[in-house]
């Protein structure tokens, strides 16, 4: 995936998965802001969730992202109100550039779910007790394979399948490789000029 | 559906058309970009060899990372001086209006766009940083945006976006003195959640906010996301038309007054149908503060800091590791928590009202001797506005740091950082773990003249109470 806009679809992924816990966790955790003083997004994986993850000299904490075991994974599940915060992009691509490919949760912050989309990363909502189920199982499985199922709104793992939410918009837009914004948008360069024309303060 | 909202009608008269991800087209009448979001937009542009679209509909400013003590070039900072190159060779490359801040002009995104009159009623604004919701103040729908969506924006002049739903959140009566805009927020978002308005945009209004000026109502539209709505807005009305009038960029005479018929059509009708309605009754707030990690974690000034187990089961946890972060009791209230930082800033409460309010407040008193405080004013105009009326002295004399335009502390990306396990009171937006640069600071968010009278006594004060609290120390 390159930051050109990735053009093909994304009807499933799957992967070990990763589980961090807890509410509202936002995205001054997930990448904090010293580490946004950059005028690119790469090497950002190395900083994800830095500041949980090291103390004060850098030393590892107890960490998912820390652990032997959970290196490699790609399905990331969280529970309630993941992303909330800044609009900062940096989020999502500090992720993904750790190795996620998919966010199972129980909620999402609205700007940081679009923000996934753009990079191609399905954000997946399920129920309480069915993600701390799955949370539970990848803990005692660190080693078997998660997929989510964008198409048929399902995850699978073990022998369980559960059921599964993706908004509308973003289900089309990865089911039929659609989320190439700017190259939809771009298409319409003369009915945008229309619609700026027909504005009362676009000629003043 | 809600219907006949202001939200509905900006939208319609914005949409270019409905996209294959079912998302809508809606064309952006202003685009604000800054530093740290905008780099990566512009590089994608190149990549693909696109240009600006809407150059004349784009406005650049610097406020993340500009330091707000010693602001000659280059900065000391290599990766502060090089992400403000970067920005001013896109812009001049795309022929772009950059407050920079040899103009005069600059200043925090979301301070400048409404000072300069290019925040104006019915437009869509979109910019990539989540407070761009504050812009809703004005009756215009506001979004923050990622930088994937920059680069649309750059590129095409338009945003996709699927239309989401419209509460009505009615704030009836009038705040008591010492009560202002921030608490009604604070109060908002604990009453429905930080992820309560998922989905939803916010219209705010009814009687405390009819009375609001427009710096009130900022206050309020910016923590809109905190509250986990996207964007949030106030109908325009003659405080809105007032504050514009004689701004840089809104045009005077007939042009005004045809302008302004269309701000008055877009204002959501007498039967306009809303998704949701949600009452806050303004007589009965309090000054609030913040106890926790979230800004939903608030509380009047004389309430008990809530048991953990008494909250709803899933803010249990958090509230527990945010109470032990705070270092707070449950059963206590927030008066009397000792204070280390004081910081008078943000996008949130940096407006010449806001710092009026709060020097109102310092005059006649002293910081205490172990607060280190700071007022870092939201623009260089609100700067030298507040020069002007010798709101700069008010606070020198008293220990304030009187400091350079920017984000600053709000969330130390330039060398304004706590340090340590310092507490803060601020008058920003959030209070996440790590937000204000160091991972073990501490952040109580609160009105600017809470923050004032924190500075005074070195302690979480009830600001009614200041001249008291005085005596009794005395
Ligand atoms: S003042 Fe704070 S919240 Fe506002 S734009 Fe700057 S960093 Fe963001």
């Amino acid at each position: 995936m390159s930051d050109e806009g990735p053009a093909e679809t994304v009807k499933q992924v799957s992967g070990t998965g990763v589980p961090v816990r807890g509410n509202d966790i936002d995205t001054d955790q997930i990448i904090p802001a010293r580490f946004m003083k950059v005028v690119t997004f790469d090497g950002l994986g190395e900083f994800a969730f830095f500041d949980v993850r090291f103390d004060d000299d850098d030393n590892p904490k107890e960490h998912p992202f820390n652990e032997d075991h959970f290196q490699g994974a790609s399905v990331l599940t969280v529970n309630s109100n993941f992303g909330c915060g800044s609009s900062r992009e940096h989020a999502p691509q500090a992720l993904m550039r750790w190795g996620i490919d998919a966010i199972v949760g129980e909620s999402f912050a609205e700007i940081f779910a679009g923000n996934c989309l753009a990079l191609g990363i399905p954000t997946v909502t399920a129920s309480q007790e069915d993600v701390e189920a799955l949370q539970d199982f990848i803990d005692e499985h660190p080693d078997e394979e998660i997929e989510v199922d964008v198409v048929n709104e399902e995850v699978r793992y073990g022998d369980t399948t559960i059921d599964a939410e993706v908004d509308d918009a973003q289900r089309r837009a990865l089911v039929d490789g659609v989320w190439d914004t700017t190259a939809l948008m771009g298409a319409n360069a003369d009915t945008v000029r229309e619609t700026a024309e027909s504005l009362p303060y676009t000629d003043v | 559906m809600s219907e006949n909202t202001l939200y509905d009608k900006v939208w319609d008269r914005h949409e270019v058309t409905e996209l294959p991800t079912g998302q809508s087209q809606l064309f952006v009448g202003l685009h604000l970009i800054h530093e740290v979001t905008s780099p990566q937009a512009f590089g994608m542009l190149k990549e693909r060899d696109l240009d600006v679209a809407y150059p004349e509909r784009t406005y650049a400013t610097v406020d993340h990372i500009v330091p707000t003590a010693d602001q000659s070039r280059p900065y000391s900072d290599d990766a502060a001086e090089e992400m403000m190159s970067e920005l001013e060779e896109n812009v001049r490359a795309a022929n772009i209006d950059f407050a920079d801040p040899t103009t005069g002009r600059q200043g925090i995104v979301h301070v400048v766009g409404p000072e300069q009159g290019l925040t104006q009623p019915g437009m869509t604004i979109v910019c990539g940083d989540s407070h761009t919701a504050t812009h809703g103040a004005f009756g215009a729908l506001a979004f923050g945006i990622g930088t994937s969506q920059i680069r649309d924006v750059l590129a095409t002049g338009c945003v996709a976006m699927e239309k989401q739903k419209v509460r009505r959140i009615e704030v009836t009566g009038e705040l008591d003195d010492g009560v202002t805009p921030k608490d009604v927020i604070l109060q908002v978002i604990r009453k429905l959640g930080t992820d309560g308005g998922v989905g939803y945009v916010y219209e705010y209004g009814g009687e405390a906010i009819r009375h609001m000026d427009m710096a009130g109502r900022m206050s309020i539209c910016n923590m809109s996301i905190e509250g986990g709505a996207r964007a949030g807005y106030v109908n325009p009305d003659e405080t809105t038309y007032e504050y514009l009038e004689g701004r840089d960029r809104v045009p005077d005479g007939e042009e005004f007054e045809e302008l302004k018929r269309y701000w008055e059509s877009i204002a959501s009708d007498a039967d306009a149908e809303y998704d949701d309605v949600v009452e806050i009754d303004g007589d009965d707030l309090e000054p609030t503060v913040t106890w926790g990690t979230t800004p939903g974690q608030g509380i009047g000034i004389s309430e008990e800091i809530p048991a953990p187990e008494d909250l709803p089961a899933d803010k249990e946890d958090s509230a527990r590791a945010a109470q032990e972060h705070m270092d707070v009791e449950p059963g206590d209230t927030m008066a009397g928590y000792p204070i280390d930082v004081a910081f008078l800033g943000s996008c949130t409460n940096a407006r010449l009202p806001d710092l009026r309010e709060a020097a109102e407040v310092v005059k006649g008193h002293e910081v205490h001797d172990s607060v280190r405080a700071m007022v870092v004013p939201g623009s260089q105009r609100v700067k030298a506005a507040a020069e002007a009326e010798g709101l700069d002295e008010v606070f020198e004399e008293a220990g304030f740091d009187w400091r350079g335009a920017g984000c600053s502390m709000c969330l130390g990306m330039n060398e304004d950082q706590l340090v340590g396990d310092e507490r803060c009171a601020s008058s920003s937006n959030r209070n996440f773990v790590g937000r204000q640069g160091s991972k073990d600071g501490r952040t109580v968010l609160m009105s600017p003249p809470m923050v004032a009278a924190a500075a005074v006594t070195g302690e979480v004060t009830d600001v009614r109470e200041l001249e008291r609290f005085e005596e009794v120390r005395a």
